[in-house]
């Protein structure tokens, strides 16, 4: 099992490669965030961001380099470190043909959430889902879709919040929810790592800032 | 000093075979129940166990590679399954052409022959794998564990067409009881053996040159990104 | 912020123990997930069974109307029935989890891999066994056998044959949905795979089918379960190797 440094990282990458084929997506990425922290990702499109953000939530293995999240070595202590992080990612992880309520039972179950359906139940009213609970995710507007994928995430109140363009595909309501999501998860203490093109929206919400050019740290 | 080697071992194979077709064709002698025809068995038996030598080779490879992640390992994997598939070819179609002279039938249903048709398709499906995945590192992984699975059968689809086979009236082929004919047999195998390294050899080193297209270098790494902003003049 | 050290102090054997429970009840999960989906989108499920239905019907027209010959070789044409079915099914198995990258999200759950394995099978499994017990009816009208040695042996070979196709099926429908070719790829590595199984599967069904005066029965229903337990421990061993990159 891993044990905490002294000075206790939530995330920390030292020269994190990674490659696809022929091209460096990322390319000795290194960056350390305090627990509670919070860090806004910006770069051009394919400047490496998923892949990095994909890695550290040990979906993806770097080809070279190190990653520690929460004090644990993604090698040894994966499953602790999955516990603990969840990613928004592009992808909703969601399954067309089962329903909103059904997608985030199946999280719970696997969670071991305790009595589950109360749990996805209030979720799913907060974030104005409630009357279509039942219907397949496939007659879901790509905003509603998000807001699914974000109440999976919120299901898991993970210690790490990896958002990968939570923006994206919603209208200024949304937005506006988002943002408020990201700040009350902050104030509960989760670190939270936001990749977005809305740059300004971005900084009001996070203290530090990474920019990403073709798979390396450069100057924003 | 491999080059060498490798030339050396050409020769060898090719005095090697040279010999072996003549001992094969003139100096054995002609099998007692079934004449000249037989003789084929001296190209079709060794070519059959060099293509199981060859999958032996890519199963220890493939396991290789999921413990360790070596490339060489990977390459010497697809060497051996392309050059294991060439063989079993070779070997199924003499034991398909041995048969028709001598019972007057394309194809037998003799277990070993049926074993070793299953296993050629069998590995030419790892073949296509290997042809359908781009990403080297997916296909390398994908590739090793298909490997493991098909390998893991082999004794199975064995043991299975034999035991269908033997409800039936098999016709088996004649034990080789001559010494003369175990020696041809031996001389044969071992000639196969030299050009079948001589094959994996070289297909192996276009393998690796052809990871090393595929996969960017470390040093590629340690390079500043290209500036944005195009080099003046870079318009007109 | 401290991370809990779960299993620790426990004693290793009860954590021996709760990982393998651990284990299963996630395999239960998504076992339940995908039979769920599956009855969801079950005009899909319909639409298979009919073709499983058409590929006898087209067995009895290409090989003649000789009912003796129909008659001796229907366990061949049940089990070729399921083995194609199964491309399809397998096929379903894993486009389903390619749609949302919805497989990442049960793995980061985290989810073991081998759970996701055992469950995917299992559904897989059973998806072939109700596909088979609804051709039997049809075999015996089509084929005119009747089932010498009863029903209950019949279910059984058929339970062990499905399963030898879904252990390594679902390894090979993982691999080959994320890959070219897919539809072509997946029957061409499971069809030279699956030979042993299929021999057994067929010698069996026929001996049940017409009596097994020489008690030959036992012997391919060994080589079944042998096959059976074989693929069900390299599936284990292997799939994570799959999903995991």
């Amino acid at each position: 099992m891993g044990r905490l440094p002294r000075e206790s990282y939530a995330l920390e990458a030292q020269d994190v490669s990674r490659r696809y084929g022929r091209r460096w997506a990322l390319a000795r990425v290194s960056f350390r965030l305090a627990a509670g922290g919070s860090l806004l990702l910006t770069g051009p499109n394919g400047s490496g961001k998923t892949t990095l953000l994909r890695t550290l939530a040990t979906a993806i293995p770097p080809t070279s380099g190190t990653v520690r999240v929460l004090g644990w070595d993604r090698v040894a202590n994966r499953a602790e470190i999955r516990r603990s992080v969840a990613l928004l990612s592009h992808s909703s992880f969601l399954y067309e043909d089962l329903s909103a309520e059904q997608n985030l039972l199946l999280l719970a179950r696997l969670l071991g959430i305790p009595s589950p359906k109360e749990a996805v139940g209030s979720l799913l009213s907060r974030l104005g889902l409630g009357h279509r609970s039942a219907h397949p995710v496939r007659q879901f507007s790509s905003g509603m879709r998000k807001r699914v994928s974000i109440a999976r995430l919120l299901l898991k109140a993970p210690k790490v919040a990896l958002l990968d363009e939570p923006f994206g595909a919603l209208d200024p309501g949304g937005i506006a929810q988002m943002e408020q999501i990201v700040t009350e998860l902050q104030r509960s203490g989760t670190t939270v790592v936001l990749a977005t093109h809305l740059v300004d929206q971005g900084q009001a919400l996070c203290k530090e800032r990474l920019h990403l050019v073709e798979g390396r740290v450069a100057a924003a | 000093m491999a080059r060498r080697i490798y030339y050396l071992v050409i020769a060898m194979a090719v005095a090697m075979l040279a010999t072996g077709a003549w001992l094969a064709l003139v100096w054995a002698p002609p099998d007692r129940e079934m004449g000249d025809v037989q003789r084929i068995m001296y190209a079709h038996v060794p070519s059959v166990w060099m293509a199981l030598l060859a999958v032996t080779l890519n199963f220890g490879c493939s396991i290789a590679y999921l413990i360790r992640s070596n490339w060489k390992a990977d390459a010497l994997a697809e060497a051996a399954a392309e050059v294991g598939v060439l063989f079993g070819a070779v070997g199924v179609t003499l034991g398909s052409i041995w048969g028709r002279p001598t019972w007057g039938v394309w194809w037998t249903w003799d277990p070993r022959l049926t074993s070793a048709a299953i296993m050629l398709v069998s590995y030419a499906g790892y073949l296509a794998l290997r042809r359908f995945v781009e990403d080297p590192e997916r296909r390398a992984t994908w590739s090793s564990v298909a490997a493991i699975i098909a390998f893991v059968d082999i004794p199975i689809i064995w043991f299975s067409v034999k035991w269908w086979r033997s409800l039936h009236q098999v016709q088996s082929s004649p034990s080789t009881v001559d010494p003369k004919m175990t020696l041809v047999l031996r001389w044969n195998a071992i000639a196969f053996l030299l050009v079948m390294i001589v094959f994996i050899w070289s297909r192996y080193r276009i393998a690796l040159h052809q990871r090393e297209r595929e996969l960017a270098p470390p040093e590629a790494l340690a390079a500043e990104p290209q500036s944005r902003t195009p080099a003046a003049g870079a318009l007109r | 912020m401290s991370a809990p050290d779960s299993e620790a102090d426990q004693p290793s054997q009860a954590g021996a123990l709760g990982l393998i429970q651990q284990l299963f009840a996630n395999a239960a999960i998504v076992l339940a997930k995908d039979l769920l989906i599956e009855w969801r989108t079950r005009t899909r499920l319909n639409a298979l069974l009919f073709f499983s239905f058409a590929t006898l019907l087209l067995f009895s027209f290409a090989l003649g109307p000789d009912t003796k010959l129909l008659e001796r070789n229907a366990g061949g044409y049940l089990w070729l029935a399921i083995l194609f079915s199964s491309v399809l099914a397998l096929g379903e198995s894993f486009r389903v989890e390619r749609e949302n990258a919805s497989l990442d999200g049960l793995r980061l759950v985290p989810t073991d891999a081998r759970a996701i394995f055992l469950g995917k099978a299992l559904g897989n499994g059973l998806i072939l066994i109700l596909i088979g017990l609804l051709l039997i009816p049809v075999m015996v009208a089509l084929y005119g056998v009747t089932i010498a040695m009863g029903f209950g042996p019949l279910v059984v070979v058929l339970v062990l044959g499905c399963f030898a196709i879904s252990w390594p099926g679902t390894v090979y429908s993982a691999i080959a949905s994320n890959a070219r070719a897919r539809d072509v790829l997946l029957p061409l590595l499971l069809f030279p795979l699956i030979v042993p199984a299929l021999l057994a599967a067929v010698k069996a069904t026929s001996l049940v089918l017409q009596g097994d005066p020489m008690l030959q029965l036992r012997s391919w229903l060994t080589l079944l379960v042998a096959f059976n337990l074989i693929y069900w421990a390299l599936g284990l061993a292997l799939f994570p190797q799959v999903i995991e990159e």
